[in-house]
């Protein structure tokens, strides 16, 4: 009864605060699409000038996937003047390769490519002299896809993985900041000279904003895998109790961390300490490849455990019995912080 | 007539500083009871203890027979704080509505409270305008409204009538009056009007967090051969010297 009291009040405000409804349920879709066109953008064909290379090596730098220029001579002069990525110079029985390195990532690949058609120039030279066929077959290697197939992109692990971490940014921010603003008003303390109980109060905020993360969850996973193809192989239910687990881990950390906050921007400088350092831990970069000591700090980040189990439905189509240990990691956070909220409220009146 | 509220050798700091020493206090049923004293002197301090949504350091505050904190006070006090507390977000039915909520009343019960209190405070025409657009005075009038809204036996009100127009004042004091003589309720306000506090029953003049003087306001002026309050209360601080 009380409970649904404070519910209902939690939804009227909320949806008067257009702002927040925006924030909510518009900003997540527009950083994922941006995130989409970023990572699925294909990459232009980098640039190689040539002097004095065989044609026979230009044909297959050129299926290299470069756009091959030759030159009469060159030097590093010209790869500046003629905005080059790289310049490959043959003279004096050597290969010298000039690399403007700008981006050393490309300069590898192109190192890389011109390494291997040289490599494959003299191999099919001696094969001619043989007189053998060294043609590869494509097909030669069947491929088999345990999880995802050929088409997965970075974006479809990205995507499920984001997907969890704005239900956790956006509901620790909103409930961080609807907490602040009940304890700055006075409401706060007002609502503990009603016969309203500390775990009712606690209750009806986690209902109150739980139904909005399930909303959010529904549109965001709705748009990424009807419009943005992110690959969704196991049930969405199984997403949105994830999700949904994970944003009550959001709301209680943000209710908890309003304690100690006396305005709302103090609120906002919580999000480097307890936001962002969560995000390096989604699953970006793996696990595995992290110091010992990290690999530790992770066990500490709530939405670790919810881009694993995200990750575990949505890409590798898995059931709840592979993601049990994560959502029980996800328990344990909520029920450490609702102990901790019911604490800090003791602050007021005990019941 | 029974004792409404008791406090018992209370005492309250936050961090090193004392606001509250050593306070007794016995407030009959069925009186005004006034706070006076002037700013800082832990006025609101004693009120939030009596309501119970803070914890003495150290002695107990009775309310009807009940140790403070209790569950069940909580229904019978009417609270409205210095600070108005009030959703601003919400229109003034919509916070009306929302505090009604939380003390199980029927829904016809909350009906006529809510006519009954927003009458009282005139506020009928502008219930259904937010809270954000009120001026000081409409927020004031809604959060004592708020604080009648379960219709309690004790009210406490902190500072009830800061904002409040002359007009409006004459007619919250008259009802308040009649309160406690048709329903027998308890009053508890704290004012810096003088002429608010020849209106109460019984005075307890608050300095640096102890009562230095207390009796009705004729008891008190002639005590110190005084004209008015505000002349009893210098003399009252002096002697206490
Ligand atoms: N939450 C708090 N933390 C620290 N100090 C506090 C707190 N609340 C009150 N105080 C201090 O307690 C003292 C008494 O404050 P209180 O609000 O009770 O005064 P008051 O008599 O109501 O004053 P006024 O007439 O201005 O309302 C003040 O010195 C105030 O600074
Ligand atoms: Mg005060």
């Amino acid at each position: 009864m009380r409970t649904a009291a404070i519910i209902k009040r939690i939804c009227i405000e909320m949806m008067r605060d257009k702002r927040s409804m925006a924030l909510l349920f518009i900003a997540p879709v527009f950083i994922l699409t941006l995130m989409y066109f970023f990572f699925n953008g294909e990459p232009t064909d980098p640039r190689l000038g040539v002097v004095h290379i065989e044609d026979s090596l230009v044909q297959i730098l050129e299926e290299q996937e470069m756009e091959v220029i030759p030159f009469e001579k060159g030097d590093k002069d010209t790869v500046l003047a003629e905005d080059l990525d790289a310049l490959l110079v043959y003279e004096n029985g050597a290969y010298k390769l000039i690399l403007e390195n700008s981006d050393p990532s490309l300069a590898n690949t192109i190192n890389l490519k011109v390494n291997q058609s040289i490599a494959a120039q003299i191999r099919a030279k001696l094969a001619g002299q043989l007189g053998i066929n060294l043609e590869m077959d494509e097909n030669l290697v069947v491929k088999e896809y345990i999880y995802g197939d050929a088409d997965s992109g970075y974006f479809d692990i990205l995507g499920t993985i984001f997907v969890g971490f704005f239900v956790f940014f956006f509901v620790f921010l909103l409930s961080g900041i609807s907490l602040l603003k009940e304890r700055t008003s006075g409401t706060l303390e007002r609502l503990m000279a009603t016969p309203v109980r500390r775990w009712e109060l606690l209750t009806a905020y986690l209902a109150g904003y739980g139904v909005f993360a399930v909303i959010q969850t529904l549109i965001v996973v709705t748009y990424s895998v009807t419009v943005l193809d992110v690959v969704l192989v196991g049930s969405i239910g199984h997403v949105i109790i994830i999700n949904l687990l994970l944003a009550f881990v959001a709301l209680t950390i943000g209710m908890f961390l309003s304690t100690f906050a006396s305005s709302e921007f103090q609120m906002v400088q919580f999000i480097p300490v307890v936001v962002i350092p969560q995000i390096l831990f989604v699953g970006i970069i793996p696990l595995e490849w992290m110091a010992d000591w990290l690999q530790v700090f992770a066990k500490f980040m709530p939405v670790h455990y919810a881009a694993n189990a995200l990750k575990e439905v949505m890409y590798k189509g898995e059931g709840l019995h592979a993601i049990t240990g994560d959502l029980l990691a996800l328990v344990v956070f909520i029920v450490v912080f609702i102990i901790l909220n019911l604490l800090s409220l003791r602050r007021y009146r005990r019941g | 007539m029974g004792v409404s509220v008791r406090i018992d050798r209370v005492s309250k700091s936050f961090g090193k500083k004392q606001v509250l020493k050593d306070i007794n206090l016995e407030i009959e049923e069925g009186m005004i009871y006034g706070f006076i004293g002037p700013s800082g002197a832990g006025k609101t301090t004693l009120v939030k203890l009596i309501v119970g949504i803070h914890a003495p350091d150290t002695g107990t505050i009775t309310v009807l027979n009940k140790k403070v904190p209790d569950m069940d006070l909580f229904r019978d006090i009417g609270y409205m704080a210095q600070s108005d507390a009030l959703y601003h977000d919400l229109t003034g039915l919509e916070n009306l509505k929302f505090f009604a909520s939380l003390y199980n009343l029927s829904k016809k019960e909350q009906k006529e409270r809510i006519e009954y209190a927003a009458g009282l405070v005139k506020l009928n025409d502008d219930l259904k305008r937010r809270v954000s657009v009120y001026s000081g005075g409409m927020k004031r009038r809604l959060s004592l409204a708020i604080a009648l809204i379960q219709d309690p036996k004790i009210l406490i009100l902190d500072e009830p009538t800061v904002g409040i127009d002359p007009e409006l004042r004459v007619g919250v004091w008259n009802e308040l009056k009649r309160l406690r003589d048709e329903e027998g309720k308890t009053i508890l306000i704290t004012t810096h009007v003088m002429d608010e506090a020849e209106k109460c029953d019984y005075i307890g003049m608050v300095r640096d967090g102890t009562i230095i003087a207390r009796g009705t306001p004729a008891e008190l002026k002639e005590r110190y051969g005084a004209e008015s309050l505000d002349e009893v209360f210098l003399k009252a601080g002096r002697s206490d010297k």
